[in-house]
C-alpha cells in the first residue's frame, strides 16, 4: 500500500538504505541522475530573478516559489499521514498577522529587519498549532477535514470581529520597504526561496526519517501501526506543528510584500484548498510533487490574474485543470511519470537480457537473469 | 429579551427545516458513496441562481420554479457522479472526493460568476415579506413556507427510503455493499441515484436561502462550512443526526446572536463542534460508526 506514496527520490526502495546499494547499480546510477536534477532545479531557482528580471515575470516567480514552500510544508503533515487539512491558512494568515503587528507594534521600519521576524510569525504559527492539533487529531480522518475547515472560519472572524488586536475589517498595512524597482521583487523572491528551502529540508527530513516511517505507517494503516508501537497522536501532532511552522513563514513574508492585510485575503479558504491541489497534482506525499504543481497553479493564477483581471476565468481553468488531471493521472504527476520510468527501465532490461545470445557459461546467464527479474523496487513488484 | 429570545428560537426552527433537507442530502451522499461532497455548497447556490434566473427573466414563482430546478440539479448530481465520483477509487477515498468536489464546485463558481456577476443578488418576489400574526410574533410568509417545503420534502424523502423498492436498495445498499450486490442490489445504480437525490435537494434548499439572504456565488464557502458541520455533529452518515443537529445549530445560533452578539454568533457554532467533538468524536446523535476507516 505505501508504494504510491514514495518519492520519486526514494522510487529505489531497499537500495537507498545504506550499504546495500551494489545490489542494484542501476539504483545507484538514477541517485545520481536525481541528485544532478535537484541542483539544476536548486540553480534554476537562484538563478531565476537574475535573468528574467522583468518586474512582472519575478512577482509571478515571488508567488510560485511562496506556494511551492507553502505547499511542500502542507504535503509533509498531510501527504505523509493522509490527514488532509483545509485549515492551514490559519497558519498562514497567522504568520501575516503576527508580522503585521510586530512591526506595528515595534514602529519597525521598512528593510531588512523586518525579515528577522519571519522565523517568530512561524513560531507563532507553531503554538496555535498545538492546541488545534490537540483537539481535530483525536478524530478520525473525515471528522478531521471538517474541524479544520471549522478553524479555519474562527480564525477569520477573530480576525473581523477581534478588533481591538487585529484592526478588524480596516486590515494592518506594514512598513514599505525602500527598495525601488526590479530590487523590490528580487529580494521578496530570495526571501520567500529561503522559506522554501527550510520547508524542503523539513520535508525531505521528515521523509527519510524513522518519524517520517511512522508516519506512512499511519498513514496506511494506524490501527495497525499504533499495534507495532507507533505513538500516533504524537507523531501526527508533531507533524502537524512542524508543518505549521513553514507555512507562517510564508504567511509573513507574503504580507510583507503585498504591505497590507485583511482578514478575508488573509485567512482565504482558496489557499486552504489551493495548496491541498498543488500538492495533489504534482504527487501527493511525495518531496517533488509540490514543488511542480505549485509552480504551475501559481504561475497559471498570477498569470491570469494580470492578463485578464478577472478571477473567474482563474477558478475555472483550475478546476478543469485539476480534474482532467485526477482522471487521466490519479496519483499526481511525480508518481505516475516515476512509475511509466520505473516500466521503461524494466522492460529495456527485460529486452536486453532476451537479446543476450546463449553465453557458453550458464551458471552466469543464469545469475544476471535474476538480477534482472527481481523487482528492482518493493513498488515495482507490488503492482 | 424574553420575546426577542422567542423569536430567535422560532426563525431557528424555521431555518433549522431548511439546513436539515439539506444536511440530510449530503450526509445520505456520504453514507452511500462514502465521499464528501465539498461542491454542496455551490450545488445549494447553483440553486438560488436558476430560481432568481427564472423568476427576474421568466416572471416564474420560486416555489413554482422548483418544478424546473429540482430536475435540473438532479440530472447536474447524476452527471457529477457519472464524470468524477465514479472514478475515484477505494484509497483515500473521502480525501480524493473533498478535492475533485471542491475543484467541481471552484468551475462552477467561476461559471456562475461570470453568467451573472460577483455582486449580491436578491431572490424576493413581493409577496414573501408578507407577515403573519400569530401569537403576537409576525412570521415572515417566506420562512413559514420555507419550512413547510422542507417538511414536505424531507416527508417525500422518507417515503423514497421505506416504502420504495429503490428505497429498500438504498437502505440496503447503506447497511452493507458487497451484501446488497450478493441480493442483486446495482449498487452502482442506486449510488448514482443517491448522489443525484442527495444534490436535487439543495435546489429547493437554495431557493428558500436566495430568499432569505442576499447572495453571491462566494456565499457558497460560509454554508458547506455549516452544513459540514451540522452533518458531523449528527454523525456522518445518519439522516436523522443530521437533521436534529441543523435545527439546534440554526436555533442556537439565532439565540446567541440575541443574548450577546450577531457578529459572534457563527463562532459559537464551531465552538460547539470543538467542544462536542472534543467529548464526542463520533457527533452529537452519531453512533460509533459501523464502517472502518
Amino acid at each position: 500500500m505505501t508504494d504510491g506514496l514514495l518519492d520519486a527520490s526514494t522510487t529505489a526502495g531497499p537500495d537507498t538504505r545504506k550499504g546495500s546499494s551494489p545490489r542494484v547499480p542501476l539504483g545507484a546510477m538514477t541517485r545520481r541522475a536525481k541528485a544532478a536534477a535537484w541542483i539544476l532545479i536548486a540553480i534554476a531557482l537562484v538563478a531565476f530573478p537574475l535573468v528574467f528580471s522583468t518586474p512582472a515575470v519575478t512577482s509571478i516567480a515571488f508567488f510560485s516559489v511562496l506556494f511551492m514552500a507553502a505547499a511542500t510544508a502542507w504535503n509533509s503533515f498531510s501527504g505523509y499521514s493522509g490527514y488532509i487539512s483545509i485549515g492551514h491558512a490559519v497558519f498562514f494568515g497567522s504568520g501575516a498577522y503576527t508580522i503585521a503587528l510586530i512591526a506595528l507594534h515595534l514602529h519597525l521600519a521598512g528593510g531588512y529587519g523586518v525579515f528577522w521576524y519571519v522565523p517568530v510569525a512561524g513560531g507563532v504559527a507553531m503554538v496555535i498549532a498545538v492546541p488545534f492539533g490537540l483537539i481535530a487529531l483525536r478524530t478520525r480522518r473525515h471528522t478531521f477535514v471538517v474541524i479544520t475547515i471549522a478553524a479555519f472560519f474562527i480564525f477569520q472572524l477573530l480576525a473581523y470581529n477581534l478588533s481591538s488586536l487585529t484592526l478588524g475589517s480596516r486590515g494592518v498595512t506594514l512598513p514599505t520597504p525602500p527598495w525601488t524597482g526590479m530590487g523590490f521583487n528580487q529580494r521578496f523572491y530570495y526571501a520567500a526561496l529561503c522559506v522554501l528551502v527550510v520547508a524542503l529540508l523539513l520535508s525531505a527530513g521528515i521523509r527519510r526519517s524513522r518519524f517520517g516511517l511512522q508516519l506512512l505507517a499511519l498513514r496506511d494503516d494506524e490501527d495497525r501501526a499504533a499495534g507495532l508501537g507507533v505513538k500516533t497522536t504524537r507523531v501526527k501532532l508533531i507533524a502537524f506543528v512542524v508543518s505549521a511552522f513553514s507555512v507562517g513563514m510564508a504567511g509573513a513574508v507574503w504580507a510583507y510584500f503585498l504591505g497590507d492585510i485583511h482578514p478575508q485575503f488573509a485567512f482565504t479558504a482558496l489557499f486552504d484548498l489551493s495548496v491541498a491541489i498543488m500538492a495533489f497534482l504534482g504527487g501527493f506525499g511525495t518531496i517533488s510533487g509540490p514543488l511542480l504543481g505549485a509552480a504551475l497553479l501559481e504561475s497559471l493564477q498570477q498569470y491570469f490574474t494580470i492578463q485578464y483581471s478577472s478571477g473567474s476565468l482563474y477558478l475555472i481553468a483550475y478546476g478543469v485543470l485539476f480534474l482532467v488531471v485526477i482522471v487521466l493521472l490519479p496519483r499526481g504527476v511525480i508518481p505516475t511519470v516515476a512509475d511509466s520510468y520505473q516500466r521503461w527501465r524494466e522492460r529495456r532490461a527485460q529486452a536486453m537480457v532476451n537479446a543476450l545470445p546463449p553465453a557458453p557459461s550458464t551458471g552466469a546467464l543464469a545469475a544476471s537473469e535474476a538480477h534482472h527479474a527481481r523487482p528492482p523496487s518493493a513498488r515495482a513488484g507490488g503492482r | 429579551m424574553g420575546t426577542q429570545l422567542v423569536e430567535a428560537v422560532i426563525d431557528g426552527v424555521l431555518t433549522g427545516g431548511l439546513y436539515a433537507l439539506m444536511a440530510a442530502g449530503l450526509t445520505l451522499i456520504f453514507g452511500m458513496l462514502e465521499i464528501i461532497n465539498i461542491a454542496q455548497g455551490i450545488f445549494v447556490l447553483l440553486g438560488s441562481y436558476l430560481s432568481y434566473a427564472l423568476w427576474a427573466h421568466a416572471g416564474i414563482d420560486p416555489f413554482l420554479g422548483l418544478l424546473v430546478t429540482i430536475p435540473i440539479l438532479f440530472v447536474v448530481g447524476i452527471g457529477v457522479e457519472w464524470a468524477f465520483m465514479r472514478r475515484i477509487g477505494d484509497r483515500d477515498r473521502v480525501s480524493m472526493s473533498i478535492l475533485v468536489t471542491y475543484a467541481v464546485s471552484l468551475v462552477i463558481e467561476g461559471a456562475l460568476d461570470i453568467a451573472f456577476g460577483t455582486t449580491f443578488v436578491q431572490l424576493r418576489p413581493s409577496y414573501f415579506a408578507r407577515t403573519w400574526h400569530v401569537f403576537g410574533f409576525y412570521l415572515e410568509y417566506i420562512y413559514v413556507f420555507g419550512f413547510v417545503l422542507a417538511a414536505l420534502l424531507i416527508a417525500a424523502l422518507y417515503a423514497l427510503m421505506y416504502r420504495t423498492r429503490f428505497g429498500a436498495s438504498l437502505r440496503a445498499a447503506l447497511q452493507d455493499r458487497t451484501a446488497a450486490t450478493l441480493i442483486g442490489v446495482n449498487v452502482k445504480r442506486v449510488s448514482t441515484i443517491t448522489f443525484g437525490i442527495g444534490v436535487a435537494v439543495t435546489a429547493a434548499g437554495g431557493m428558500v436561502f436566495g430568499a432569505t439572504n442576499d447572495f453571491s456565488a462566494n456565499s457558497s464557502t460560509d454554508l458547506i462550512s455549516r452544513l459540514l458541520t451540522i452533518i458531523v455533529l449528527g454523525g456522518l452518515g445518519s439522516i436523522g443526526g443530521a437533521m436534529g443537529a441543523a435545527v439546534f445549530m440554526l436555533v442556537l445560533e439565532d439565540v446567541v446572536a440575541v443574548v450577546w452578539s450577531p457578529v459572534w454568533a457563527p463562532v459559537i457554532y464551531f465552538l460547539v463542534l470543538l467542544i462536542v467533538l472534543s467529548v464526542r468524536p463520533q457527533g452529537l446523535f452519531g453512533k460509533v460508526s459501523t464502517r472502518a476507516q
